[in-house]
């Protein structure tokens, strides 16, 4: 027998408030086809309506968002509409939660959808009522005559059937004019439940015979294991597949107790790779090929004042708090998985294949779990738990450890971008060359290669995938000569992922800090060099913005600096067109170094940001806020060391991340511009935080700090 | 395998042990379900499993479940209900203080056993007391707004 709708429903998260469910009789026939309006939503008997989304809220707030659109868009009562996240039997697939496509794809999809069914519902109740459809408008799940008089409410027009209609990407959408929700700083529906231990993180997910299983990962990358031994503890087994060596037990100290304990010899693979010969190994690596991202002919750099600076930015985990984790029940003929994933249908499509199941067969439920910024530990910590449960027979829980997470997550990867600027007599800017080396993307790569899958020597497509690298290693100003070329490399120290804004915050580090560079050479404020040569005014608005509120005083930089004085202060300023096509954000800051230690203390930042209408101005806020102070926590602390083919940073003190005492004062202008397409807003402001910083430190110091983390150690050296 | 009492959220509830070593978070959440405190590092750095032991902040990813016995355990689920949330609790609603929500178990603990000492902190000494409680996600002005809050 198949489940019905309504235990579809529970079992799918804890989130899905208990409404009077839809369709409940037609579970099995529940349509997630991409172009059906009932894929996307469901209007209940009663009136309720269910939102169906493929892409998923991290933390981020598309749980609100989402219904602030259909609640607008389809006119629907706010209060009565729950949302279904990342469940492959119960959603479409609107490909994987992440590069800030959550809104302005996925949501926009919605938003179509809810506007495909308003029409519909208003044609139905025009026959209904004799009126024509645009006499009438569709306000908190009715539609009623705009002159007043009695509505049919939506579960009346359709009386228990579908929607049963294409999606029209062409339905009316409303005008900002008519928005009641959209714009609105409304609370999250999961905060109040998250703060007081009701929320059901994965982390929490428990099911009926679950068992508690824990990796035992090798030594160093690419060990052999060549010998295990028994277990002693109580109710723990040894599960061994090739080189995937993993323990389950009944309860979760027994599995820590059994890994823990468990004696193994491996055969290790010499490797000589350091993150102390980091940045030689990038530029000792094979260029696969050239790619021109920008510019066309070649620039001039035999007259003039020329310029040349290499930038660097190291190797960086997700970090993530939660470490990851994920319930998997493997059965011979089906499964299902529970997983904090960003992309639960294509980890349903991937695990089928190394399991050896029909998609169809495998249930992929998104849970919330700890904040992800990009592919993290999660996907591999379901691959975990799928071995360990087909092994073992039963359901089984994997938590990674403290040192799994820092140790194994697939990391940022590494880059270098070298920068070359002409200025000539008059101090003008003439010419540009970036050359950016990033590690090259597999072509058409399904999934970043799992660490079970390659241990228990099972198929899987191998290669690499970090996201959109190269974006931002242009200037994004109009310069007479320029160009920007890409050099894809053959290799990066680590497995890399996608970790929020890929390559996007290295590349304007780079391009803004010698922006800076270029001023300072031409004697010109900051500011200014750069409004000067600005193409959008949408950019140069936050510019302006941004400097107003700092009380930028124009000047060039470095200011001189007071030789007696145990603090030196300075200002910063960094601009960022997002991908050169969508976010227009600045961002200044005021920092104090302590000449003594050479620590570097953020006193103050702000940021102008303009990411097309808001749907929701106070989650944007949060995620303009978790894009400055993560990557402040990126620029000032974090780099992932290792040595002999192991990570040796796999804790908090061997990976520093930004404290308490550490944050600054936030300044965050949000640009509203409602007739203006939406964009994300979990990545753009994240780009211009390191240049922003190191440009505060020079103007402070005269100091360029070229390389990240911007430590003490670094900075003390450099102004002895 | 012998059995011991933990007082938690002023009940007494047996927890079968046979490791005395076993850390109080795997009595609170493996035994107990409990759902407030977190796993995070069970390295005692990050703060995600903290509760109340006698009304103190402890780790309870470092403490050993047989040495709270005879002990006052309290956690987030014993702090404030959904409808009833405490103070600090409801300040972090109303903030809107988290982002994923992982680090809030420690922040709310923390921050509601320093306003049970100091009832009204200063920005300083919230931070200090936070200053061993990490947040990934960068919720960490709105936390320290909420902790305000609650300690006007």
């Amino acid at each position: 027998m198949s489940l019905s709708r309504r235990t579809l429903l529970r079992t799918a998260t804890g989130l899905t408030v208990a409404f009077a469910l839809p369709r409940a009789a037609r579970a099995s026939t529940k349509t997630v086809v991409s172009a059906e309006v009932d894929a996307y939503l469901a209007i209940a008997p009663d009136g309720a309506v269910t939102i169906y989304a493929g892409k998923v809220d991290l933390g981020t707030g598309a749980r609100i968002a989402l219904p602030q659109i259909v609640a607008d868009e389809l006119g629907a009562d706010i209060a009565r509409i729950a949302l279904v996240e990342g469940d492959t039997v119960l959603t479409p697939d609107q490909g994987g939660t992440g590069g800030s496509t959550g809104i302005p794809v996925g949501a926009m999809t919605i938003r179509q959808a809810a506007a495909t069914a308003r029409e519909k519902l208003l044609g139905l109740a025009a026959a209904k009522l004799a009126l024509p459809a645009d006499a009438l408008e569709a306000i908190d799940g009715e539609i009623r005559p705009r002159a007043g008089g009695a509505g049919v409410t939506f579960a009346a027009l359709l009386a228990g059937a579908d929607l049963d209609l294409k999606l029209d990407p062409k339905a009316k959408l409303k005008s900002p004019a008519e928005f009641r929700f959209i714009g609105k700083p409304l609370p999250r529906p999961d905060v109040r439940a998250k703060f007081t231990a009701t929320h059901s993180y994965v982390q929490d997910h428990r099911v009926p015979g679950m068992l508690h299983g824990r990796v035992i990962r090798p030594p160093s990358q690419g060990a052999e294991l060549l010998s295990v031994g028994e277990t002693e503890i109580p109710g723990a087994r040894v599960i061994r597949i090739r080189n995937f060596l993993g323990v389950v037990a009944a309860t979760e100290w027994n599995a820590i107790r059994a890994a823990r304990d468990l004696k193994t010899t491996w055969r290790e693979v010499q490797t000589k790779a350091s993150s102390d010969t980091l940045y030689t190994d990038i530029r000792a690596t094979p260029v696969i090929r050239e790619e021109r991202l920008s510019g066309d002919g070649t620039p001039d750099f035999a007259a003039g004042r020329v310029l040349r600076a290499s930038y660097a930015w190291p190797v960086q985990s997700h970090g993530s708090m939660g470490p990851s984790c994920a319930v998997a029940d493997i059965r011979a003929d089906g499964g299902t998985i529970w997983s904090a994933s960003q992309g639960t249908h294509r980890m349903r499509r991937l695990f089928a294949g190394f399991l050896g199941l029909e998609p169809s067969k495998l249930r992929v439920i998104y849970m919330d779990g700890s904040g992800s910024y990009g592919t993290n530990g999660n996907d591999d910590a379901a691959a975990d738990a799928a071995l360990l449960s087909r092994a073992a027979g039963a359901p089984v829980r994997v938590q990674w450890s403290r040192q799994d997470e820092l140790g194994w997550d697939p990391k940022g990867p590494p880059h270098i971008l070298d920068l070359t600027g002409a200025l000539d007599a008059a101090g003008s800017l003439t010419a540009w060359e970036s050359i950016a080396y990033l590690p090259m993307n597999t072509p058409g790569l399904p999934g970043i290669p799992l660490l079970a899958v390659d241990a228990a020597g099972l198929a899987q497509a191998q290669g690499r995938s970090a996201g959109l690298l190269a974006g931002n290693a242009d200037p994004p100003y109009s310069i007479p000569a320029h160009r920007t070329l890409i050099r894809w490399l053959d290799d990066t120290p680590w497995r890399p992922s996608n970790l929020r804004a890929p390559g996007k915050i290295a590349n304007v580090f780079a391009v803004e800090s010698f922006t800076d560079e270029l001023a300072a050479a031409a004697g010109i404020d900051p500011l200014q060099f750069r409004l000067a040569r600005m193409k959008h005014p949408r950019g140069a608005e936050v510019l302006r913005r941004a400097g107003a509120a700092m009380d930028w005083q124009s000047r060039p930089s470095p200011q001189q600096p007071d030789s007696t004085a145990k603090t030196l202060r300075g200002r910063g300023i960094a601009y960022v067109h997002y991908k050169q096509a969508e976010n227009f954000v600045a961002m200044a800051m005021q920092v104090a170094v302590d000449r003594s230690t050479g620590g570097i203390r953020v006193e103050r930042v702000i940021c102008a940001h303009d990411c097309g209408l808001m749907i929701n101005p106070d989650t944007v806020r949060a995620q303009v806020e978790g894009c400055i102070l993560q990557t402040l926590s990126r620029t000032l602390f974090e780099e992932t060391t290792y040595t002999g083919g192991r990570v040796t940073s796999t804790d908090w003190a061997s990976y520093p991340i930004l404290t308490m005492p550490d944050v600054p004062k936030l300044d965050i202008i949000l640009i509203d511009r409602p007739n203006e397409r939406p964009l994300g807003a979990g990545e753009a402001a994240a780009a211009p935080v390191a240049a922003a910083l190191a440009n505060a430190v020079f103007d402070a110091t005269g100091i360029r700090l070229r390389r990240a983390p911007l430590t003490p150690a670094r900075l003390k050296a450099a102004m002895a | 395998m012998r059995s011991i009492t933990l007082n938690v959220n002023g009940i007494d509830r047996p927890v079968p042990l046979d490791d005395d070593a076993m850390p109080l978070l795997y009595a609170l959440r493996d035994t107990l379900a409990l759902k407030g405190p977190k796993f995070g590092c069970g390295l005692g750095q990050c703060g995600a499993c903290t509760v109340h032991v006698d009304g103190e902040a402890v780790r309870s990813c470092l403490l050993p479940a047989a040495e709270a016995v005879g002990h006052r355990i309290t956690t987030l689920e014993g702090l404030g209900t959904p409808e009833a949330p405490h103070k600090v609790q409801a300040a972090f609603i109303a903030e809107q203080a988290g982002q994923c929500g992982y680090c809030a178990n420690g922040m709310i603990m923390t921050a509601a056993a320093l306003l049970a000492r100091d009832p009204h902190p200063t920005e300083a000494a919230i931070r200090s007391e936070l200053a061993n409680n990490l947040c990934r996600c960068g919720a960490h002005e709105r936390i320290l707004r909420a902790v305000a809050r609650a300690g006007a």
